[in-house]
């Protein structure tokens, strides 16, 4: 009987897990097993063949566009990760601890997410006739005298890129901060008042260390998405700037499959080593 | 020279818009004193706490401590440090640095800062636990370190929102007394605020029964359940029967009724209907209706010490007289 028992039990327990993961079998692992493979295939200018060479990863590792490019990946990534977390910690921590009623609070945090209404792409193409020769910002600033000719470097340019960056996924930084932050009891504050912590102590001592957690959901979002993305990239800068994303995309659009892959694997796992060294920093297991 | 732990509140007033969570409120809290803030929940109990320990402002009025008017200095400036409800422990920081902590918001060097909390922690027999996070603790070993945290910026009064209501009851007569001793200890003053009549008897110097944002009656412990001065305070303390006379309200200890089967001589006494019996280990708790008259409107509450019960036993639907010494009748003012 117990034996009987523990095996249909085990038999439940297989069966409610296998929705799961016969769905990420599917569209995740076998995707990414496909793309392994196919990053030791060959490739002819017309063609490509199923072999195990390790031309393309050579190939790859031994140009010196391949670290340029990686290197300006991280540049994006690091400029943009430091300022939606400025902005995306700031936003958060107004609305947590400055608005005092949940209905204000809910309302604004909806405001936030207005822009999300509209696609990647068109709040990009927005950015153009504002940013552009003789777009808003550039006549603005001529007319209160600033400059006396339109600053070139607005669009189609990395400022360009990294603005659009911040604009897409700050929200992503605002909404993980956020919800630690409207964990935090509020009498720990108070605490902090009691024992004569200024503002800004209390802001280092106590809600810095508590949000931990969210800022690390955040940052990982932010991290993940701006080293994977090359719409962006070759949007905003014009195509005049390129990422690891366009590489991949370029030689995509070559048919060159292969390389492609190969390029994409080392990329997923530089963003998993980047990821993993965030999570050595904070455990967000608490926050799950 | 004034007493460093004495104070003082003035007309103290505290509303929010319309309405109005404390009325001028006056009261004086004499220096090395236990005074307990008692009412039920909304009184303005907690509000006066909070505006004494600086964390709500105050709308009208002032208040003293000891030769200084701290009504509008920060909290830490005040000389008061308050111990949260809920303990409020920072749940990052070990034991050791949230009592640690208001030391190293003044920048007190490390080494220097965590021999003190030691000694703190210590005094309320937590110097074991000085590596552990506030989450491994009970929440009688929180409250010790909330406690020690409190007390490690070395106030001359210490506020307590009440502190006991969260732990078990065995557990809260031992804190209890050990609030009291650390009280005498210290030689501060404390102001507990709770809505627990057994806490407030046995703890306070000095009760301060409070109710719809005044205060109703100010008093030692004894003075305050012997003497109720009005009907809300005699109803709120318990014990106590609120009867009419005609022209006004009377209150009589529950145990100071005698239960009688035969109508006394003189004619205190009022017939009653013995409604319900309940046995309270040391006493017998008899709930009567009184029959006919309607000198109270609540079910008579009267207390029999079990030997005295047991002599004579009462049955639930007997028909009883009341009688009680006139010196126990107690008049309320109306």
């Amino acid at each position: 009987m117990p034996l009987k028992r523990s095996f249909s039990n085990a038999l439940a327990a297989w069966l409610m897990a296998s929705p799961l993961a016969i769905v990420l079998a599917l569209f995740l692992v076998l995707p990414i097993a496909m793309i392994v493979v196919v990053s030791f295939w060959g490739a002819t200018e017309f063609s490509i063949y199923p072999a195990f060479k390790l031309d393309n990863y050579e190939f790859l590792l031994r140009s010196s566009v391949t670290y340029s490019v990686f290197l300006k990946t991280f540049m994006f990534t690091v400029i943009s990760w430091a300022l939606c977390l400025a902005i995306g910690f700031t936003v958060a921590y107004f609305l947590a601890f400055h608005i005092r009623t949940q209905t204000w609070q809910i309302v604004l945090f909806l405001v936030c997410t207005v822009p999300f209404l509209t696609s990647n792409i068109i709040r990009m193409i927005s950015w153009v006739p504002f940013l552009g020769r003789n777009g808003i910002a550039n006549q603005t600033l001529m007319s209160m005298g600033i400059i006396d000719e339109p600053l070139e470097w607005l669009l189609f340019s990395d400022f360009a890129v990294v603005l659009a960056f911040v604009h897409l996924y700050t929200l992503f930084m605002v909404v993980p901060i956020f919800n630690t932050m409207m964990r935090i009891d509020k009498s720990l504050l108070e605490a902090a008042r009691d024992a004569g912590a200024t503002g800004y102590q209390t802001l280092t001592n106590v809600i810095l260390p508590l949000t931990k957690p969210g800022i690390m959901i955040g940052s990982i979002f932010v991290v993940t998405l701006v080293m994977g993305d090359f719409i962006t990239v070759r949007f905003m800068s014009g195509s005049q700037s390129a990422n690891v994303g366009r590489l991949i995309s370029n030689d995509v659009a070559l048919l060159r499959y292969p390389s492609a892959a190969a390029t994409s694997v080392v990329l997923l796992i530089t963003v998993l080593i980047v990821i993993g060294i965030m999570l050595r920093f904070v455990n967000i297991r608490k926050e799950l | 020279m004034t007493d460093k732990s004495a104070a003082e509140l003035i007309a103290v007033t505290k509303s929010y818009g319309q309405a109005i969570a404390v009325d001028g409120v006056s009261l004086r809290i004499p220096g090395n004193s236990y005074t307990c803030l008692l009412g039920p929940s909304g009184c303005g109990k907690s509000s006066t706490l909070r505006m004494i320990a600086g964390h709500e402002s105050v709308s009208k009025g002032d208040i003293l401590l000891g030769d200084k008017n701290i009504t509008d200095l920060p909290p830490a400036g005040r000389g008061t440090a308050m111990m949260f409800q809920n303990y409020a422990l920072f749940p990052h920081l070990s034991v050791a640095d949230n009592v640690a902590f208001s030391l190293k918001m003044k920048g007190v060097e490390k080494q220097a800062r965590l021999s003190e909390a030691m000694k703190l922690l210590e005094l309320v027999d937590m110097a074991g636990f000085a590596s552990r996070l506030p989450t491994q603790l009970s929440g009688g070993q929180q409250q010790r370190v909330a406690l020690a945290r409190a007390l490690i910026t070395n106030p001359s009064i210490l506020l307590l929102d009440e502190p006991l209501s969260a732990l078990d009851p065995f557990l809260r007569l031992r804190m209890r007394s050990e609030l009291k001793r650390l009280q005498r200890e210290l030689g501060i003053s404390f102001i507990h605020v709770t809505h627990s009549q057994d806490e407030a008897l046995s703890l306070a110097d000095q009760i301060i029964v409070m109710n719809k944002g005044r205060i109703e009656q100010v008093g030692s412990a004894q003075d305050v359940f012997n003497k109720p001065q009005t009907q809300f305070v005699a109803q709120f303390m318990g014990g106590h029967n609120v009867m009419s006379d005609g022209h006004s309200h009377l209150a009589i200890r529950s145990d100071k009724i005698k239960v009688v089967r035969t109508k006394p001589e003189g004619g205190t006494g009022i017939q009653a209907v013995v409604r319900e019996i309940e046995y309270l280990g040391t006493t017998f708790s008899v709930a009567l209706n009184s029959a006919g008259n309607a000198a109270s409107p609540h079910p008579i509450s009267v207390t029999i010490p079990d030997t005295l019960f047991s002599q004579e036993p009462l049955e639930i639907g007997q028909t009883v007289f009341l009688d009680w010494r006139p010196d126990d009748a107690h008049r309320l003012a109306s």
